[in-house]
C-alpha cells in the first residue's frame, strides 16, 4: 500500500469498529427487552392530547439564513486553512492577498449584520 | 511473531487491536464521566449523589447500562425506520472515529495523518447530521424544532472554533496533531493565545450542546429536543455519543492549547510522569470545568446563544486571527517546519 494512504488505513478500522459496536448495542436490545408495542406508545410525543399533523412543516426563515451564512464562513475557513500552513513560504504577498479577500468578506457581513439577519427578535 | 505483524493480515490484526486500545479506554472513561458529573453536581448542591451501587456508586455507570439494555426499542409509527435507527448510530460512530488521529503521547497517534486537525474539523462538522436526521426522521414537533435549534447552534459555533483552528494552525505551520504539541515545547498555546483559548473552550460547550447552550434539548420547553422520541439503546447511543463528544472535545482543548503529553515544566519532578498521565490529566481537568459550568450558570436564551456566537464570538476571533498572521509575519516569527 502506498504509504500516504496507509496512514488512513486505522480510520477505516475505527469506522468499521465503531458501526460493528453500534450494531451489537441496538441489535442486543432488541434481543434481550421484551417489545411490546401498542399504538399509543408507538405514537409521537404531544403534551396533553392526541398527536395531530405531520411535523415537518414550514419553520422559521432565520434557521435558512443561519445556514447560508454559515456556508460562506465555512468556506472562508476552508480557505484559511492551506493559507495557515503555507504562511511562512508566501511571506507578506500571501499575507496581503488574504487580507483583501476578507476584507471583501468584512464588507459583506456587516452588510448582514446592519440588515438584522444577525438578529434573533 | 513480528513476522506475523508484517503480513496484511497482521496488519489489520493490529491495527483493530490499537484502535480497541484507545475506543475501549474511551467508553470506559465516558461510562466514568456520567458517574462524575452526577457526584460533582451533587457536590456543588450539597447533596452526595449517586452511592448505593457498589462501594461510593462506584458500579453506578453498569447499573444505568443494564437497565438501558432491558428497556423497549420504540419506533413511532410516523417515523421513518431507517434513518430513526441510522442517527443515533452515526452520532456514535463519529464521536468515535475521530479519536484515531488523537496523539496520546509522542507519535502514539494510530492514524498518523498530515492533515489531522482538518480531520477533526470534518467529522465534528459531521456531527450534525446525526441531529438533523434524528430530529426529521421522529415526525414529532418537539424532535424537529430541538434539532433545529440544535442544529443551528453547532453551525453557529463551529465557524468560530474553525478561526481558533487556523490561529493555533499559523503558530504551528502543521495541520499533523503531533506537530501542534511539539510547537508547545517552550510555552503552552494558552498563554500566548489565551482569548482564543477562551473562544475555543466555550464554543466547545457550544458545539457539545453543554449547559448555558443546551437549550436544544431544555427540558422544561421542548423536553429532550431531537432525542425526544428515543428509548432504550437508540437513547444510549445519543447519551454515548454526548459525552464521548465532551472528552473529544477536552482532548482538542488540551491538544491545541495546554500542551498534549508535555509536562508544565520540563525539570525533575514534573517530567518523571509519563506522558499519557498528564494528557489523561489535562483532559480531566476540562471535564471538572465543563461539569462545573453546568453546576453554575442559568441557561441562555436563543437569542443571546445566537448573539454572542454571530456578534462577539466571530468579529473576535477574525481580528484576533488577523492581528496574530500579522504580528508573525512583521515580526518574522513564523515557524518552518518541513
Amino acid at each position: 500500500m502506498e504509504p500516504l494512504l496507509a496512514n488512513y488505513f486505522p480510520i477505516l478500522v475505527f469506522i468499521a469498529l465503531a458501526g460493528v459496536i453500534a450494531s451489537a448495542m441496538i441489535g442486543g436490545s432488541l434481543l434481550a427487552a421484551k417489545q411490546k408495542p401498542y399504538p399509543e406508545k408507538l405514537s409521537a410525543y404531544e403534551c396533553g392530547f392526541e398527536a395531530f399533523d405531520d411535523a415537518r412543516r414550514r419553520f422559521d426563515v432565520r434557521f435558512y439564513l443561519v445556514a447560508i451564512l454559515f456556508i460562506i464562513f465555512d468556506l472562508e475557513v476552508a480557505f484559511l486553512f492551506p493559507w495557515a500552513v503555507s504562511l511562512a513560504d508566501i511571506g507578506m504577498f500571501g499575507f496581503l492577498s488574504m487580507l483583501g479577500f476578507l476584507a471583501v468578506l468584512t464588507v459583506g457581513f456587516i452588510y448582514e449584520w446592519n440588515k438584522g439577519a444577525l438578529d434573533w427578535e | 511473531m513480528a513476522a506475523f505483524f508484517h503480513t496484511s493480515f497482521g496488519i489489520l490484526i493490529l491495527t483493530v487491536l490499537q484502535a480497541l486500545a484507545i475506543i475501549v479506554p474511551v467508553l470506559l472513561g465516558m461510562a466514568y464521566l456520567t458517574l462524575a458529573e452526577r457526584k460533582v453536581l451533587a457536590a456543588i448542591q450539597l447533596r452526595k449523589g449517586p452511592n448505593m451501587v457498589g462501594p461510593f456508586g462506584l458500579f453506578q455507570p453498569f447499573a444505568d447500562a443494564i437497565k438501558m439494555l432491558m428497556k423497549e426499542t420504540i419506533i413511532p409509527s410516523g417515523a421513518n425506520r431507517v434513518l430513526f435507527l441510522l442517527a443515533p448510530m452515526l452520532t456514535f460512530g463519529l464521536a468515535v472515529i475521530a479519536w484515531a488521529v488523537i496523539p496520546v503521547n509522542d507519535g502514539w497517534g494510530i492514524a498518523d495523518i498530515n492533515v489531522g486537525i482538518l480531520y477533526l474539523f470534518a467529522i465534528s462538522s459531521l456531527g450534525v447530521y446525526g441531529i438533523i436526521i434524528a430530529g426529521w426522521a421522529s415526525n414529532s414537533k418537539y424532535a424537529f424544532f430541538g434539532a433545529l435549534r440544535s442544529a443551528a447552534q453547532m453551525v453557529s459555533y463551529e465557524v468560530s472554533i474553525g478561526f481558533v483552528m487556523v490561529t493555533v494552525l499559523i503558530c504551528v505551520g502543521s495541520l499533523n496533531l503531533n506537530d501542534v504539541v511539539l510547537a508547545q515545547r517552550t510555552v503552552w498555546f494558552c498563554v500566548p493565545l489565551f482569548p482564543m483559548f477562551i473562544i475555543f473552550f466555550i464554543s466547545g460547550l457550544a458545539e457539545t450542546n453543554r449547559s448555558p447552550f443546551d437549550l436544544a434539548e431544555g427540558e422544561s420547553e421542548i423536553v429532550a429536543g431531537f432525542m425526544v422520541e428515543y428509548s432504550a439503546m437508540t437513547f444510549a447511543l445519543f447519551f454515548l455519543g454526548e459525552y464521548t463528544n465532551m472528552i473529544l472535545m477536552s482532548a482538542m482543548t488540551t491538544i491545541l492549547f495546554l500542551g498534549g503529553w508535555l509536562p508544565p515544566f520540563d525539570i525533575a519532578p514534573f517530567n518523571w510522569i509519563p506522558g499519557p498521565l498528564w494528557f489523561v490529566a489535562k483532559i480531566m481537568f476540562c471535564l471538572f470545568v465543563f461539569i462545573w459550568v453546568r453546576g453554575t450558570f442559568p441557561r441562555f436564551r436563543y437569542d443571546q446563544l445566537m448573539r454572542l456566537g454571530w456578534k462577539v464570538f466571530l468579529p473576535f476571533s477574525l481580528i484576533w486571527l488577523v492581528l496574530t498572521a500579522g504580528v508573525l509575519v512583521f515580526m518574522g516569527w513564523l515557524p518552518h517546519v518541513v
